[in-house]
């Protein structure tokens, strides 16, 4: 019975991840597009939690639903109608490459996963009830992957700076604007 | 482990890393350009997470919290160029912003 309703609960998360995916790419309008694509990570996270990653589904949800996502509808609002993206334009032959392209890709990560289906992917290991908490992720972030933890704290840093000095207006760029 | 195998996950992630890779290259706006950059990143996330979890192994959630940090900073500079191109009274079109003159 547990195993059904876990089964349930996969179906559902993955057919909403799907469908925000496509929501996202397919809106005229980026508003929309960044909703579908909280709902995407939403549902992500679900997914994370049946692979019992609850730290990174409890990140997920905060950083990145929640912050990231809020800066991007403030940029949206903040173009206000000039950042609506109508599908018009390009020329038909690139829409056309773009499109095989992507089926290309997926098609290669298909014949990848079949051929190692079987195999690999079945019989997945025991852990403990504590895997993925966030007491035993912060452990092993603050062991053996302090340099890793260290890194992305600069990493961080600079993008913030970067973001200060593309967010500055000159004031010889105010009067051509 | 109760529910579906890890394969079924990492056929999740392969459809949506290939709809985030359409959308990069179908779309002109450079917001949904970054917005379908995400969701290639995200499924990359569940891959990582989904052989964390086949391998009883932790360092795959740390590399996908690693990936989240990166996205987050990468979508800070990302808008910070987006705004920056509207203020130039810039087309948004990623076809246009082809030139580096600053």
């Amino acid at each position: 019975m547990g195993n059904f309703l876990v089964w349930v609960i996969w179906f559902l998360a993955a057919g909403a991840c799907l469908g925000t995916g496509v929501a996202v790419v397919s809106m005229t309008n980026p508003f929309y597009s960044a909703l579908s694509l909280i709902g995407n990570l939403a549902s992500l996270a679900v997914l994370f939690l049946l692979l019992s990653a609850e730290f990174v589904a409890a990140a997920q949800v905060l950083v990145y639903a929640g912050a990231v996502m809020v800066m991007f509808l403030f940029v949206v609002a903040y173009l206000g109608g000039r950042a609506d993206a109508p599908w018009a334009g390009g020329p038909p032959l690139l829409r056309a490459a773009a499109v095989v392209a992507a089926a290309a890709l997926l098609v290669e990560v298909v014949v990848v996963l079949g051929l190692a289906w079987g195999d690999d992917l079945t019989d997945p290991s025991d852990v403990s009830d504590s895997f993925g908490s966030p007491a035993e992720v912060g452990e092993v972030f603050l062991t053996d992957h302090l340099l890793a933890f260290e890194i992305t704290s600069i990493v961080l840093l600079v993008a913030a700076i970067g973001g200060v000095v593309l967010g500055t207006t000159r004031e010889k760029e105010e009067e051509t604007a | 482990m109760d529910g579906p195998d890890v394969g079924w996950y990492l056929i999740v992630a392969a459809i949506l890393f290939g709809i985030g890779a359409l959308g990069v290259m179908l779309r002109r706006s450079p917001l949904i350009v970054l917005l379908s950059l995400e969701i290639m990143l995200n499924a990359a996330n569940l891959t990582l997470i989904a052989f964390a979890r086949q391998h009883g192994d932790l360092d795959g959630q740390i590399f996908a919290l690693a990936v989240m940090a990166v996205a987050a900073a990468e979508v800070a500079i990302g808008l910070g160029l987006i705004v920056a191109m509207a203020r130039r009274r810039m087309l948004l079109d990623v076809d246009q912003a082809s030139a580096l003159r600053g």
